[in-house]
């Protein structure tokens, strides 16, 4: 009995309390809702940014969540707009780009700005990265992390092969002579290994040489768009690349990151990955290094600009109007140049505005840090019509296709022609399913 | 005997409601939903879906790549089933044995069911990643062989259901091990006096006894390879190489959820479901005349 009414007072003052509680939230500040894909550190980075945030002004707190890969964080923001309470901002990956474009569900990021009131420079964002994320010249998204293909090279290895430490192969016809050296003097053994295989090989070699990788501008001026990714540079490039698997100088690690243990351990002497692993490889890598421009195949191609990989943040439609002034602002502060300073030199990602790049330059970053000048000069030409970026539709599952083929022909279980005519095939049907689910 | 009989009529139904609750709405209605959604085209939001008919379906079957996956998915349920079913009974055989600790090794030998498949994933990976593996750098020191499962594609099948029926095989180990404890020792006994060596014991005596427990494993075992073995091969080929392990319900959840092509997904998981219901039915048409309760 007296239990009970123990209990009883106690659910009673619990209950006042409550009650009195009631009205605090009112009080509290809006919530705005960030999902993102950035794991491990770098999410700890994402975190940072965002409490600087929320301590620079007193009206919003974005609540930034991860939720876990860049696929697994774009099907849960469509889940939650099916059920009509999104996050207000996702992080979505390149090649979700067109996904994004054509879903309906978004607010493009130059209109928000507009609405809000809230000046932005557009201008001073650089070419390479707003023509990714642009439509009729306007930016759609907030370009976030950016990254670029770039060489990493094991000095100690090309020490030990009588090679200029200080010169990275500037040609893919350098990296095949420098890689027989290398393995030759007993330096690695293995000349180099790839990431993100359709990507680096694909994606950003193409556009690097001016050749087109997709009809339709790469997709930019059609829905009805094809692949042309089995041209003949396309098989030359990925044939030398099949013959080199062949005689150990290339050596296939698989998808994504996955490679990127072989250069690590010194297995191979050159590595070619994404310029925002720098901050890693500075903690981690036990020799000397150093970073050059993706390689080229000389004359009579042209040297254009590489593309930017790494996501922008887009904005979704469906929450209380008034919450979107805090997004707005949000937006606004990630893109300050002291903000864009601070993620360049924490993460590897690009600074992505001129004024940003221009500070860094002013407090001699670039002349200390060289390897963080390599992406950036690969982006300095006037992009092309080849070399704006890509935009395809279900662009993760042509990708899927293509890495598929890649590993058929370095298996040697097809030519690189073959290969590429069914890469092509498969992109093509992926590309029509889309256009045909996206029909306006 | 007595027969309990409810003198409410209602009662049995209203006692029987929950389960079939539950069979409707996690059962049935995603089942249904799955055949609906095979009929349409959607966008990936959802905000425009077209009604196709037999298109997603028709595809399909005109795909190679989907035929791959058939071909792939028997190969790996065959082989998680055979290699999980056979290691398990020949684990259960040594646990019955007269040894000291045996009740250690006997919960040794469950262990590995009560690892998550995609953790089991990550340590085969630690094993036999030709980049990081510790068994492909012991091996380049005495055979000139490469293990690069990242190009080879029998290989990354042979180590994913070498994988799966790993981490199934405890539960494989558990059933028999009942199933052998319960063997009365009078009839091995019997044998033993009438001159049967092990083999002959095990073939006359405990096979057939243990033929139900074989034939209930053989049978989960195979829908378990094509449903649900689905962590262990994310997390280590992602159905690569050149789509060398993509089996079914993999295809499923590529295209669905990382390709968001949603109608051809839900095909895929209307057909996956028609093959193993065929298979299912068929093994207790035919096979379970072979069984002995």
């Amino acid at each position: 009995m007296r239990t009970t009414r123990w209990s009883k007072v106690v659910s009673a003052v619990l209950m006042l309390a409550l009650a009195l509680a009631a009205p605090l939230p009112a009080l509290a500040r809006t919530e705005i809702h960030f999902w993102h894909a950035m794991g491990g550190q770098l999410g700890e980075t994402v975190n940072e940014l965002v409490r600087q945030f929320n301590q620079s002004q007193s009206e919003y707190e974005v609540k930034a969540l991860n939720k876990g890969t860049y696929p697994e964080t774009l099907t849960a923001a469509i889940a939650a707009y099916r059920q009509k309470n999104p996050p207000h901002i996702i992080q979505v990956f390149d090649v979700g780009t067109q996904t994004m474009l054509l879903s309906g569900a978004i607010s493009p990021i130059f209109q928000l700005m507009k609405e809000q009131e809230i000046a932005v420079n557009w201008g001073d964002f650089i070419k390479p990265v707003t023509g990714y994320y642009s439509k009729d010249g306007n930016l759609y998204s907030m370009p976030f992390n950016s990254s670029s293909p770039i060489l990493y090279y094991n000095r100690d290895a090309f020490k030990k092969a009588g090679l200029d430490p200080a010169k990275p192969p500037a040609t893919w016809k350098e990296v095949g002579e420098f890689s027989k050296k290398i393995i030759a003097a007993g330096g690695a053994k293995c000349g180099f290994t790839t990431s993100w295989p359709s990507w680096t090989m694909l994606e950003n070699t193409f556009p690097w040489h001016d050749q087109p990788f997709a009809t339709n501008q790469n997709g930019y001026t059609g829905l009805d768009t094809k692949l042309l990714i089995n041209s003949e540079f396309g098989v030359k490039h990925i044939g030398q690349l099949a013959a080199w698997q062949k005689e150990g100088i290339y050596s296939y690690g698989g998808r994504m990151g996955q490679p990127d243990p072989k250069f690590i351990n010194g297995d191979c002497a050159m590595l070619i990955q994404s310029s925002a692993v720098i901050g890693g490889f500075k903690k981690s890598l036990k020799f000397q290094w150093g970073t050059g421009q993706l390689p080229h195949w000389g004359a009579p191609y042209k040297k254009q600009n590489a593309v930017v990989g790494g996501a922008t943040l887009w904005v979704m439609k469906g929450q209380k109007a008034a919450d979107y002034k805090g997004v707005a602002q949000f937006m606004k502060f990630i893109a300050e140049p002291h903000q864009q300073m601070w993620w360049h030199v924490t993460t590897g990602y690009l600074p992505i505005t001129h004024t940003a790049i221009k500070n860094l330059e002013a407090g001699y970053h670039f002349k200390k840090n060289p390897e963080q000048w390599t992406a950036l000069s690969q982006l300095s030409a006037k992009p092309t019509a080849n070399s704006l970026g890509h935009r395809l539709g279900n662009f993760v599952q042509i990708r899927e296709a293509i890495e598929g083929e890649m590993e058929n022909i370095f298996a040697a279980k097809k030519n690189a022609k073959q290969g590429l005519d069914d890469a092509v095939a498969k992109g093509n049907e992926i590309l029509k399913e889309f256009a045909a689910a996206n029909k306006p | 005997m007595k027969r309990a009989v409810f003198r409410n009529r209602g009662l049995p139904y209203l006692l029987v409601l929950p389960q079939v609750a539950v069979t409707l709405v996690f059962f049935f209605w995603p089942a249904f939903e799955s055949l609906r959604l095979s009929f349409f085209r959607t966008s990936p939001f959802g905000d425009r879906t077209f009604f196709v008919g037999l298109e997603n379906f028709q595809k399909l079957l005109v795909s190679p790549d989907y035929y791959q996956s058939i071909v792939n998915s028997f190969i790996f349920a065959l082989g998680v089933t055979a290699l999980g079913v056979g290691a398990g009974l020949f684990v259960a055989a040594l646990a019955t044995q007269k040894i000291r600790g045996l009740t250690a090794y006997r919960t040794a030998v469950l262990w590995p069911y009560g690892i998550a498949p995609p953790i089991a994933g990550i340590i085969f990976l630690f094993i036999f990643h030709p980049s990081y593996g510790i068994l492909p750098y012991w091996l380049s020191f005495v055979t000139a062989y490469e293990f690069n499962w990242l190009l080879k594609g029998g290989v990354a099948m042979a180590l994913v259901i070498v994988a799966t029926a790993w981490t199934h095989v405890g539960y494989n180990i558990a059933f028999f091990l009942a199933g052998l404890l319960a063997i009365p020792t009078s009839v091995l006994e019997a044998a033993d006096v009438d001159g049967a060596g092990p083999i002959r014991r095990f073939q006359s005596i405990i096979f057939p006894l243990l033929s139900p427990i074989t034939f209930y494993l053989v049978v989960v075992n195979l829908i378990f390879s094509f449903f649900g073995s689905f962590g262990v091969i994310h997390a280590v080929t992602q159905g690569g190489p050149g789509g060398a392990t993509e089996i079914m319900v993999f295809k499923v959840y590529k295209d669905g959820f990382i390709g968001l092509n949603l109608g051809s997904s839900a095909a895929q998981s209307v057909i996956l479901m028609i093959v193993v219901i065929t298979l299912t039915a068929l093994q207790f048409r035919f096979v379970e005349k072979k069984v002995t309760y």
